[in-house]
């Protein structure tokens, strides 16, 4: 118990203090300055837009794949079933060397799409497509539980009530299913915010096109520029926090949700 | 799950009208686009990898890893999770026995607080320890009068790395450990074994596999971190690369397969840490349902 406490404020609480006693330090005209430059306001814009997006298609990808995976019978099933979580494995800088190789021009990928205008490497949609590999398990992992509980009487009762199957889906499975998947796409919300390893090989970071708000504040830091870089790293940690408040929320609503069902 | 696809016509048609299927036409085009966009994110990046790597050959592949920039990475990642990854495992141990077996006041702090550095950018979590240690940081001029290097060397590194992996195997056992109660370790305590025995013979042995796979995870991400490392690194070529870094660097010096046979060995790891955990998955199940076979009988 003593242990635990010592530890977890060694390693967590002492750096979270550090960084906020050095925020503390600045005047709020300082921080609002150093924290809405132009250059800054640009990548939060980059940083959440991009993040959005790939949320939304982890979001719609995640229950096509949740609901594939729970409810369909198919060669490979079970080898897709444990790959999912391959993301959450393969460390960032890996998946985003893979993946600006797989766009770019000569890649695999990159030699069919970049002809076609498609050019994934070093442009914004690259930064959503590797957002969207690196938070692609949050969405399936949080729905699967909840699709193999479903109970399948339910579905039942709608169809001999007359429902068809498209009606069936809408009314009754798609609401039951919402809060996980709300918590999914908040989940991988979060963790694309906060991601740099796999855009710094991707996105080309140009300041003002591909440049992310992680990225800038490792720009502040190699300049010395620590206020600059704590001032971006608050306004993170202020929209992480907001988002983990959010995640706790849908999580009692599901869990609730799921009770009553 | 209920009905597997072949069966005669009449039946499927049956239980079509039954209402709990979708036509197979949607049924099988879900699971088309299911599994071309299974295979444009997660195969093709994982082929491409090995095959990038062996671009030039298995020689070139095998000098760009032992060349010294490269083989001193590895040996810094090595020496890095072998530090983090215990201490890790003893405070995961510790803080899930806390949370699972004891009732107190700030509990549910204590679990927030654990889960803490999973939902802060790899980035920030890096620039906490500059704040602290860097030269202009709380500690740095005093670090620096004594000489001692934490930012831009091998301390940092390690530092940053324990932030980020400390939750994992705390989250893994903290389940496990709510699920096996305490009333073994009370009988075994009034049996007359002490406190360490007990935990020894008796909780151990209970959380094995959630501890197992804890260390796992907690590896894996240790050695391939790659943000809050890359912050208090310094990137000094030789000596504060890690093998994330490293393949940065080759990236960025246009060694793409070089780049690629560093990233080959991060992406083998991962493939071995998924191969536990679904090894794992398996067994469970069939535990499962050997006692519910037990269950069943007589």
């Amino acid at each position: 118990m003593g242990f635990t406490l010592c530890y977890l404020s060694a390693i967590v609480l002492i750096p979270f203090a550090g960084l906020l006693l050095r925020t503390f330090q600045l005047s709020w005209a300082d921080f609002w300055r150093l924290a809405t430059t132009d250059r800054a306001m640009a990548a939060y814009r980059l940083t959440f837009g991009a993040s959005l997006i790939a949320a939304l298609a982890n979001a719609l990808f995640g229950t096509l794949l949740a609901w594939v995976l729970a409810r369909y019978e198919f060669p490979g099933r079970r080898i897709i079933d444990s790959m999912v979580d391959f993301p959450f494995a393969l460390p960032t800088a890996v998946a985003g060397l893979t993946l600006a190789n797989l766009f770019a021009a000569n890649g695999w990928l990159g030699k069919y799409l970049v002809p076609l205008g498609i050019k994934g490497a070093f442009t914004p949609l690259g930064i959503v497509i590797a957002l969207t590999f690196v938070g692609m398990p949050f969405v399936v992992r949080t729905l699967q539980p909840v699709l193999q509980n479903l109970e399948r009487e339910v579905e039942e009762a709608a169809a001999t009530l007359g429902a068809g199957r498209l009606r069936t889906f809408v009314s009754i499975i798609a609401p039951s299913l919402l809060p996980a998947v709300l918590t999914g796409f908040a989940l991988a919300f979060a963790r694309a915010i906060g991601e740099y390893g796999s855009i710094v090989f991707i996105s080309g970071n140009l300041p003002f096109k591909t440049e992310i708000a992680p990225y800038l504040i490792v720009m502040r830091l190699e300049e010395y520029d620590y206020t600059g870089a704590i001032a971006l790293a608050i306004v993170l940690l202020v929209f992480s926090f907001l988002l983990l408040g959010v995640i706790n929320l849908l999580e009692q609503w599901s869990s609730r949700f799921q009770r009553k069902v | 799950m209920a009905g597997t696809v072949n069966r005669n016509p009449g039946a499927r048609l049956k239980r079509y009208q039954r209402g709990t299927e979708e036509p197979p036409v949607v049924k099988w085009t879900l699971i088309t686009v299911a599994l071309t966009f299974c295979f444009v994110f997660l195969l093709l990046p994982l082929v491409n990898v090995f095959a990038q790597a062996l671009a030039k050959g298995w020689a070139y592949y095998w000098s760009s890893l032992t060349q010294p920039d490269s083989w001193a990475a590895i040996r810094l990642t090595l020496i890095v999770a072998g530090i983090s990854v215990p201490l890790n495992v003893l405070f995961g141990l510790a803080a899930a026995w806390a949370v699972a077996k004891f009732e107190f006041r700030g509990k549910s702090l204590l679990i927030t607080l654990i889960d803490l550095p999973f939902s802060v950018s790899p980035v920030v979590a890096g620039l906490m320890f500059v704040v602290l240690f860097g030269l202009q940081g709380f500690f740095g001029k005093w670090l620096d009068a004594h000489e001692i290097k934490i930012i831009f060397a091998v301390p940092g590194i390690v530092l940053a790395t324990v932030f980020v992996t400390f939750p994992f195997v705390a989250r893994e056992l903290i389940p496990v450990m709510q699920a096996a109660g305490s009333e073994q370790e009370q009988a075994a305590l009034t049996l007359g074994a002490n406190g360490w025995q007990t935990f020894w013979h008796v909780t151990l042995p209970s959380v094995k596999w959630g501890l197992i796979y804890g260390i796992i995870l907690c590896n894996a991400r240790a050695m391939g971190e790659f943000g809050a490392v890359a912050v208090v690194s310094g990137h000094i070529t030789g000596q504060t690369d890690t093998m994330p870094l490293r393949v940065e660097k080759l990236y960025n010096e246009y060694d793409a397969p070089a780049a690629f046979a560093v990233a080959s060995l991060l992406a083998l790891l991962a493939l071995l840490t998924l191969g536990v955990r679904t090894l794992m998955e398996w067994r469970e199940a069939r535990e499962f349902e050997r006692a519910q076979m037990t269950a069943a009988q007589p």
